[in-house]
């Protein structure tokens, strides 16, 4: 691994470096065009498909069934609704509880014939009603609150940290960012959103701004030991500070990634849709937007941010008169440090 | 020595550690103990978390609501109201990964993980119907009837008696609502007949016969005029003097919205020019009066305090009853019954398994990045997950805390965000190597600076949490608790052992000589190029970390490098030339 030692190195001195914030450009039109494909395509699917948990369902319950098996149940309902998940439960002593998403009356009716046929017993032995949502209005409504309540908070919290609130709002477009597009994966592919989806994206809320603050602390550190005085110009600054910290950003990416990864395939090979699958996808996709968006989105936002600055606009034109004239004058200088 | 001052330092904070680990198993005992003798303290469901609903299963119970005779079924907006009231009170006894839903048009469905205790299941089930009426006759109760003929009077007893008042009463306190029926139904009354079957759908537009809670007092009420929903919240809390002082007397503080407010208000008004029991106003849950204070003055800005001989316990319970017992509808449980687990062993054994897999995978990848160093991510890794198991083991026993697979996944997930913080401190400490500082005082430099990042960023998911924790409900209060722990666990375990071990291996020859095979070798980490660094004066290598100057000498010598390694022309390495850096 001396070569990826090497490739930390060559990074750290510059040897090596990445113009990203020269190139954002580029980068912002990318996300852009991610953006648009998961809106229209989220779009086009008339919204996300939310699970029953919070819509509701159907309900089936099969009263003194001789077969508790939660997999036959589950199976038998699949033979006439392939598109929906149910969710068995046993129920006391021997009720099986099967829970769909809402189906039509005809198709209510089609599995309870099914239902009781495969069970061996009366249709009215089979009740059919409607469940309500178990992640209800006021659930949403207070996780918003929260949500909002934090949203204003860490906005403030870090304006105090880094002393600028252009860091802040840099952080927070790229938060929005990774939600929107790790939202928007579920609506274009059409997954059911459910409670854990819904986790995955709060765990991504709290990973992008984090995965943001340690890029954006060495930042700060390069840019305030540059100082007014720096040969390099502010975008040079937050450039080379992306570039130190991009081989943590791979490491811890790839640190992160690695357990969701497992949950999501292996699971996945294992198992099936489940839970693990609706909570390991959101972190999954999230975690790689959020690492890109700390590099290629925040960065460059926040050099863009301030580069309207007066201080920065002088620091700018100092580094770089400075650099043309070393070019021109010095230059005889650097030759001999070289050898 | 001065080499032993880091180590002494690293070994007091690994005292500490011990000591937080002891400290966790002893409360886990200890609760143990309390709650289930001296043999549960080894018994091995002790020390395995509780699992959630989707794990474990539990209980399901299904309310359905009582409506009084030629009253209408309830909407579906005081279903969804009773379902959120029920949510807050289950809540409050901390059982956050319960389940509440409505159930066809009526019903209200509550599934409990594990085997609730009866208390939990009282609160469920006395959903409660609360409302203020004023009272028109008090008596003491005879619980014991006399006589057995008029034991359990029918009300056909009484059907000859006039019903409908004389004259149409003017306000709630007018004494011609007591109608010689009710009066000797009132006569005839005894605290047993007391049923919620009989009082809870008892019409608030008509006068009620019943009792307090203790089955001392019956009384005759007039019709209800504020109802409990109009309570914004309700507290216990001392009675304090104009001065600010405290009386040591325990009270009751309800804050009305402004509906109740002036509803209140008129009440207050009304009764306070009254005297004896017409004075007084019953507080009723469910048609038992839960308490009957007097009025002694107008109330008119909706902030009534109710003092008497109370404990902090019986007004604590008294303000919870009066802030969770406003449901809009009444309640009866229909059916109590055990559920199985949605998602059962296999799901759970799947579950991990593949975080497992992952974990092995995590493992790998630090040894190839960190060599023999990733043995210090590894070992802190397990230290976090030991900390992690032994906090919601004590929080699943003392407070109801449960894992659900969702919330399993999380803890899975943040392994990732335990090991930035030594992936942050690692590449500082390379870093600090870069510029050719020893290990020692890279380590300690390094450590400087990377303790602010990981605090400033572990402060973000802690507030998020602590938020989230606050505010929500339901799944997202138990991820927020998750999230909180894990966060302040990677913090302890960052302090209190990633860098005090590291501290100790600087001491080691293998880390400090930079063997390839340590992680920290200043040969592949470019730092050999200037020959000088191991001779660099110890002014420079003690310097102050984080100062500029010295910051900006560092830079020097990685641009000279850079600049040798570039050639001549280049004295800016950092230049924007993008063709460059993706061709080297």
């Amino acid at each position: 691994m001396a070569s990826f030692s090497q490739f930390g190195n060559d990074l750290y001195t510059g040897k090596r470096s990445y113009n990203i914030v020269g190139s954002r450009r580029i980068w912002w039109i990318v996300s852009g065009v991610l953006l648009l494909i998961v809106i229209v395509g989220t779009a086009l699917h008339g919204g996300f498909a939310f699970g029953i948990e919070f819509r509701g369902g159907s309900q089936f319950q099969i009263s003194a069934a001789k077969n508790l098996s939660q997999t036959f149940a589950g199976n038998t309902v699949k033979a006439v609704v392939p598109s929906t998940q149910p969710v068995v439960t046993i129920v006391g002593a021997n009720d099986v509880r099967i829970q769909t998403d809402q189906l039509t009356t005809k198709q209510s009716v089609a599995v309870t014939d099914a239902l009781a046929k495969a069970y061996n017993v009366k249709q009215t032995q089979v009740a059919n009603s409607f469940i309500g949502a178990t992640w209800g209005a006021d659930i949403t409504r207070q996780a918003i609150t929260g949500l909002v309540a934090f949203l204003v908070l860490v906005a403030i919290a870090m304006s105090l940290y880094f002393r600028t609130w252009k860091m802040s709002a840099a952080a927070l477009i790229a938060l929005a960012h990774d939600l929107i597009i790790t939202a928007g994966v579920y609506g274009l592919l059409h997954i059911e959103i459910t409670p854990a989806a819904v986790i995955g994206f709060l765990t991504i809320l709290g990973y992008s701004l984090y995965d943001t603050v340690v890029v954006f602390d060495k930042i700060r550190e390069n840019t305030s030991e540059d100082g007014d005085q720096s040969r390099r110009t502010f975008g040079e600054s937050v450039n080379l500070a992306v570039n130190q910290t991009l081989v943590r950003s791979i490491n811890t990416s790839v640190v992160a990634i690695l357990p969701v990864a497992g949950i999501l395939f292996i699971g996945a090979i294992l198992l099936g849709a489940g839970t693990l699958q609706d909570i390991s996808l959101a972190l999954f996709i999230g975690i790689i937007v959020s690492t890109y968006s700390t590099i290629f989105i925040a960065a460059p936002l926040y050099a863009t941010f301030r580069s309207g600055e007066d201080r920065i606009k002088k620091r700018d034109k100092r580094a770089l008169a400075a650099r043309e004239s070393s070019v021109a004058g010095t230059s005889v200088a650097a030759v001999p440090a070289a050898k | 020595m001065a080499k032993t001052t880091p180590v002494k330092r690293a070994v007091r904070s690994l005292v500490w550690l011990l000591v937080i680990l002891g400290v966790l198993v002893g409360v886990n005992a200890l609760q143990a103990l309390i709650d289930g003798g001296p043999k549960a303290i080894i018994a091995g469901q002790t020390w395995v978390p509780k699992l959630g609903l989707d794990l474990e299963g539990g209980t399901e119970i299904i309310l359905q609501p009582v409506v009084a005779k030629g009253q209408s079924a309830p909407t579906a907006d005081q279903l969804n109201q009773a379902v959120s009231i029920i949510r807050e009170r289950v809540n409050a006894s901390g059982l956050s990964e319960t389940e509440i839903s409505t159930q066809g048009s009526q019903n209200v469905v509550v599934s409990i993980p594990g085997v609730p205790s009866q208390s939990t299941i009282n609160s469920i089930e006395e959903s409660a119907k609360l409302e203020f009426r004023a009272v028109l006759e008090t008596d003491a109760a005879s619980t014991s009837s006399v006589g057995s003929a008029s034991a359990t009077p029918s009300a056909s007893d009484f059907s000859t008696l006039p019903a409908t008042p004389s004259t149409k009463p003017t306000n709630a306190s007018d004494l011609a609502y007591v109608t010689p029926r009710l009066a000797a139904e009132f006569a005839a009354f005894t605290c047993d007949q007391v049923t919620t079957e009989n009082t809870a759908a008892a019409d608030p537009k008509k006068p009620l016969i019943t009792c307090d809670d203790t089955s001392t007092y019956k009384y005759i009420l007039g019709p209800a005029e504020v109802s409990g929903e109009d309570i914004s919240d309700a507290n216990a809390g001392l009675v304090t003097t104009s001065q600010g002082t405290s009386t040591g007397q325990w009270a009751v503080n309800i804050i009305f919205n402004s509906k109740g407010t002036s509803e209140f208000a008129t009440v207050t008004t009304r009764l306070n020019a009254l005297t004896g029991a017409l004075n007084q106003f019953a507080i009723v849950l469910d048609g038992r009066i839960i308490s009957a204070p007097t009025t002694n003055a107008v109330i008119t800005d909706g902030k009534p305090q109710i003092t008497g001989s109370f404990t902090q316990t019986t007004a604590q319970a008294l303000a919870n009853q009066l802030k969770y017992g406003s449901l809009p509808i009444s309640f009866k449980v229909q059916s109590n019954n055990t559920i199985t687990a949605t998602l059962g062993a296999t799901q759970l054994q799947a579950g991990l398994l593949a975080g497992l897999i992952g974990l092995i995978l995590v493992v790998l990848y630090s040894l190839l990045q960190y060599r023999s160093l990733a043995s210090i991510t590894i070992f802190s890794l397990v230290v976090a997950a030991a900390i992690t198991y032994l906090v919601l083991l004590f929080l699943g026993q003392r407070n109801g805390v449960r894992l659900s697979l969702a919330s399993i996944a999380g803890l899975i997930v943040a392994i990732g965000i335990t090991a930035d913080s030594f992936i942050v401190y690692f590449e500082r400490i390379r870093d600090e190597l870069r510029d050719g500082r020893p290990l020692e005082t890279a380590v300690e430099a390094g450590w400087g600076r990377a303790i602010r990042t990981i605090l400033a960023s572990d402060a973000v998911n802690f507030l998020a949490a602590a938020i989230l924790y606050i505010v929500a409900v339901g799944n997202v209060k138990g991820f927020a608790l998750t999230l909180g722990i894990t966060t302040l666990v990677d913090l302890v375990v960052v302090t209190l052992f990633t860098h005090p071990m590291l501290q100790v291996i600087a001491q080691r020859p293998f880390f400090y000589e930079g063997h390839r095979f340590s992680g920290l070798d200043p040969k592949a980490l470019g730092a050999i190029y200037r020959g000088r660094a191991q001779f660099r004066t110890p002014a420079l290598a003690g310097a102050k970390k984080g100062a500029a100057g010295e910051a900006a000498r560092r830079q020097t010598i990685a641009e000279r490098k850079a600049a040798e390694l570039n050639g001549p022309t280049k004295p800016g390495p950092t230049k924007p030339t993008p063709t460059k850096g993706k061709d080297s």
